[in-house]
């Protein structure tokens, strides 16, 4: 069970993902839905952090904002890994792999509980990865 | 084919690892050493979960790794083996493990530690392992990706890397 928010507020979510990434898409948030939307989404990069920091800064970061969910870019990286210990931890924490935009949009711009805002940003974050146009393919 | 790359790396499996090396290399399995990952089930579930499912996993103690390097050596395809320590790698070599080459992949920040690179910190203890490893032989790099430009054990450790 995903835990609930906190007085009724709406649900918050940390982004953590290598590089700059977690902060570009939830600056991309911010462009396309506006502060609001974007300040319930908070960045952490991995960078230049070992194991243990980073599961240091992933609680800090889930405890600070009163996160219900980790929205992480790579199932086999390091800050899915880190937040999967902190969700041990923190029973109630979500963990969401392979973010992308459409899928932090729909989060961000819910009004919806956690659990079932978490099911709505899975079903718009893969109906957001589609083949536009096939190509000329010579094979 | 043998084990192509040892790798020191305190984030385990995680993407450099699976991607960067994975996929260059072609890797089809990767040894992870790591005596407190090795005897947790719930820990071999972490690092299994993300890895493709066309590359395995073999969790070992340092131990199991020495028994076993032998058939690691021969198996069809190739693989990586990763160490979250520089303790661990040296653990290896001085028991007598097939190491010619080894690879600092990450070993970041932390209190008692040295920069040397962007993603290499050592600590005094650290430094002795890798020195204790070079003895024997073994040349050693830091590099992150297989991308990176190769540092070398004298120049890491005279901050000369970047």
């Amino acid at each position: 069970m995903i835990k609930s928010s906190p007085g009724g507020a709406l649900p918050r979510a940390v982004v953590a993902a290598h590089a700059d990434l977690a902060a570009g898409l939830i600056g991309a948030v911010a462009r396309i839905a506006g502060d609001a939307a974007a300040e319930r989404l908070v960045p952490l990069s991995n960078t230049t952090l070992g194991a243990a920091e980073l599961m240091d800064a992933m609680r800090a970061a889930v405890t600070g904002a009163d996160a219900s969910v980790v929205f992480t870019d790579l199932p086999a990286g390091s800050c899915t890994i880190a937040a999967r210990r902190v969700a041990r931890e923190l029973p109630g924490l979500a963990v969401v792999c392979g973010a992308n935009l459409p899928m932090l949009l729909a989060f961000a711009l819910g009004t919806a509980a956690p659990h079932a805002l978490v099911t709505l940003a899975v079903e718009k974050g893969r109906a957001g990865v589609l083949v536009a146009e096939e190509g000329a393919h010579a094979d | 084919m043998p084990i192509e790359v040892f790798r020191i790396d305190d984030r385990l499996i995680h993407g450099q690892v699976v991607v960067g090396w994975g996929q260059p290399l072609d890797l089809a399995f990767i040894v992870l050493v790591d005596d407190e990952v090795a005897a947790s089930d719930w820990e071999r579930d972490l690092y299994r979960m993300g890895v493709p499912p066309e590359m395995e996993v073999h969790f070992e103690s340092v131990a199991s790794a020495l028994t076993r390097m032998a058939a690691y050596q021969q198996m069809p395809r190739a693989g990586l083996l990763l160490t979250g320590d520089t303790a661990a790698m040296r653990a290896l070599v001085e028991g007598g493990a097939p190491i010619t080459q080894v690879n600092i992949g990450g070993v970041h920040h932390r209190a008692d530690r040295v920069p040397r690179l962007r993603y290499v910190y050592l600590s005094p203890a650290e430094e002795a392992d890798l020195r204790a490893m070079a003895a024997h032989g073994v040349i050693i790099g830091a590099r992150d990706v297989p991308a990176a430009t190769p540092v070398m054990l004298d120049a890491l450790l005279a901050g000369q890397g970047e």
